[in-house]
């Protein structure tokens, strides 16, 4: 039997992830597709310690910890510093949590995409700033319970947009992805090595501390966020053409999605019909954009 | 071959004879031309690099990162406003022991707005375990560039090379532009021994507990230790071929002189001047410039101050709440000996009000009639 997510491991076991952290899945996927000619610039996040104390590294591949923000400007520079002394062929991958994607590292991101560097940038996605205690990100969905955002005052604000953001860059490829359809992440990942330019890979990663579930759900989690629509998979080519990569043929409600996790248990039904409409009307927004791609 | 050139171009020239070939920058008076002239070598290939025109100056230190990381010999210039927002960066870039050299063109900070001259950018970094020289003409500025990759290559630490807003920055001056190939000789392609290199992977910067953290730092202060004796050494060679020495310090008449007047940077090529002036009137006065700050040339000082009957200390900088920062350094380069001369410290030139000749003699006439330092701190010409 033929199968279509390569047998290698890159990553080596006994990192420091959480038990059922998606974040760690996430990265054991990415690599055993991009293989080992590959440098990574990670920034300040849960990635900075799961990958191991000094002197230990788990990832086996060439990683620069770095500040915060810079993950992308530190990309780019090693991008330009491989390709003058001729290596073009060495990936370079920015590889930040949300925190670092949509809030304080969005500026450095911005200026490489904008500039069409030549990297991979991948955001796992745990929807708030784990590695610090949970405390919200731009990236925390409407309804969420964080360190900063107590209960009786959830969040109220919507999660940012941030594929969009990218799209405005017109930048070659941009996918979303999850842990619980690794064949398509492994697609997207072996598309990306055929493309020069900035890519962005958006990796909904559930983090069972964060969102008080069961580790033994992160995988399921991953699947009910696309299933329920409110994750969507697709990609978007040079920033317009469209294209939902797990259409939602039969969706589950977002109640399903969202009942597992203690950080949306406040939640009333009514605030869930409010979740259920905005999945909805984004996951409509995204066909017809689709439609368009095709005409 | 002898040009006239403003000490933005030295530096961009600095760059393209040491063969940077990663520069990252971001533009702000007064080290635009630095960034133009050098865009504009990358593009015609008159230079073998990369310009990453990044959005802000945090990024243009994150990407030099990079590239150094990588083994490429990287390059980046800012200024003031610039320097601070690269604070956090300048730390880590220190801490990764990555040689980037830059250049910094000294320039107060806002509020107010000012875009002349004065120290506290450059200042406020001491700290990052970056090394400082200051220059105080276009030939040194050129000079220092290119023996500051030699010497950061060496100790695997970045250096930044300071020069003044305006008075050095846009000044031109007879400059000789050393042969690519005599460069080239004593500056050798850079081979880094631990880089980014996916057939030895390791992971650079990871987090460090109590157990190895502390034995990092003493190595960044050993390597600053051994910067000493490297910038002497290699300033030895440069002369060698070049025909130009630098060092630490530069000493001005200071055979016999009884009053010391230390300074850096541009002050100090003006109290070149002052100190001939001086000198025609008899007074035994010399001129000690402090050329590089970090590491701090303690030994030098107590060597050179030894037995001289005052000291003053001439700061284009202010530690708020304190005083100049060259002078607490003097001061505590010789407080543990058993016998040294008064320390007058003296504020001037703050946001690039002109040290002029009159200003400095003023400062000696204080120091002369004085006998011992009345204040802990002369402001000179304050209008208030
Ligand atoms: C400039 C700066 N501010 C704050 C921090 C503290 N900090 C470290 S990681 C982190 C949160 C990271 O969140 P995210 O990017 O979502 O990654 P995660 O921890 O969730 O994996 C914060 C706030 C820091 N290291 N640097
Ligand atoms: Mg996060």
């Amino acid at each position: 039997m033929k199968l279509s997510i390569p047998e290698r491991e890159i990553m080596s076991p006994g990192h420091l992830a959480c038990q059922g952290c998606g974040a760690a899945l996430a990265m054991r996927y990415v690599l055993k597709s991009l293989g080992k000619r590959v440098i990574y610039s990670v920034p300040a996040c849960c990635w900075s310690v799961i990958d191991g104390p000094f002197p230990y590294s788990s990832i086996g591949v060439p990683l620069f910890h770095t500040a915060f923000e810079t993950a992308a400007a530190v990309a780019s520079g090693i991008k330009a510093g491989l390709e003058i002394q001729n290596d073009e062929e060495t990936r370079v991958v920015a590889w930040a949590g949300d925190g670092g994607t949509f809030d304080i590292g969005l500026q450095a991101l911005s200026g490489a995409a904008e500039r069409n560097d030549d990297f991979i940038y991948v955001c796992y996605d745990n929807e708030a700033y784990m590695n610090t205690g949970i405390q919200r990100s731009s990236a925390t969905p409407w309804g969420a319970w964080t360190t900063t955002t107590p209960v009786k005052h959830f969040k109220k604000e919507r999660k940012k947009n941030i594929v969009e953001i990218l799209a405005a860059h017109r930048i070659p490829y941009i996918a979303t992805a999850s842990i619980a359809y690794p064949e398509d992440l492994i697609k997207k990942v072996e598309k990306i090595k055929t493309i020069k330019g900035t890519k962005f890979l958006h990796i909904i990663s559930p983090c069972p501390p964060g969102w008080k579930s069961p580790p033994e759900l992160s995988v399921k989690l991953a699947k009910l966020a696309v299933q329920s629509k409110i994750f969507p998979i697709f990609e978007i080519e040079n920033g317009i053409k469209y294209k939902i990569n797990i259409h939602v043929k039969k969706p589950v409600s977002v109640k399903e999605y969202l009942k597992p996790q203690g950080r949306f248990k406040h939640l009333t039904d009514q605030d869930i019909e409010h979740i259920q409409q905005d999945a909805d009307a984004y996951y409509e927004w995204l066909l017809k954009q689709e439609e368009l791609s095709n005409e | 071959m002898r040009s006239v050139i403003m000490g933005n171009h030295a530096l961009s020239y600095g760059a393209k004879l040491s063969r940077a070939q990663v520069i990252a920058a971001y533009p702000i008076t007064p080290q635009t031309e630095v960034v133009e002239l050098l865009s504009q070598l990358c593009a015609n290939g008159d230079m073998k690099a990369k310009f990453i025109k990044v959005e802000s100056e945090h990024s243009a230190m994150a990407a030099s990162m990079g590239a150094s990381a990588t083994g490429a010999r990287a390059f980046t210039a800012t200024s003031s406003q610039g320097l601070a927002l690269m604070h956090e960066v300048l730390h880590w870039a220190a801490g990764a022991r990555l040689p980037i050299v830059m250049g910094n063109i000294n320039r107060a900070f806002g509020p107010p707005w000012s875009i002349w001259t004065e120290q506290n950018d450059s200042i406020a970094q001491r700290d990052t375990g970056w090394l400082q020289i200051y220059a105080s003409s276009n030939q040194e500025v050129l000079d220092s560039i290119i023996q500051s990759y030699k010497v950061a290559e060496k100790i695997s630490l970045p250096i930044m090379v300071i020069l003044d807003a305006f008075v050095l920055s846009h000044t031109y001056e007879v400059v000789d532009i050393p042969e690519q190939s005599i460069v080239d000789k004593y500056l050798p392609p850079l081979e880094m021994e631990y880089k980014l290199d996916w057939k030895n992977p390791h992971a650079f910067g990871g987090l460090t507990k109590p157990d190895w953290y502390y034995e990092l730092r003493y190595q960044i202060e050993e390597a600053q230790e051994q910067a000493k004796k490297l910038i002497v050494d290699t300033g030895k060679e440069f002369k060698e071929m070049f025909g130009r020495e630098y060092g630490l310090v530069e000493e001005y008449k200071m055979d016999d002189a009884e009053i010391v007047l230390i300074s850096s940077s541009t002050i100090a090529s003006t109290l070149h001047v002052v100190i001939d002036e001086l000198r025609e009137q008899g007074k035994k006065v010399g001129l000690l410039r402090i050329r590089v700050f970090r590491p701090f040339p303690s030994e030098e000082l107590r060597k050179i101050l030894k037995g001289r009957k005052k000291v003053a200390v001439i700061d284009r900088n202010i530690s708020f709440g304190h005083e100049g920062a060259f002078f607490t350094e003097t001061k505590a380069a010789l407080f543990n000996e058993k016998d040294h001369p008064p320390i007058f410290g003296f504020i001037a030139g703050l946001g690039g009000r002109d040290v002029t000749p009159d200003v400095l003699k003023d400062i000696f006439n204080i120091v002369e009639t004085t006998e011992w330092p009345e204040k802990d701190i002369y402001w000179i010409g304050v209008k208030l």
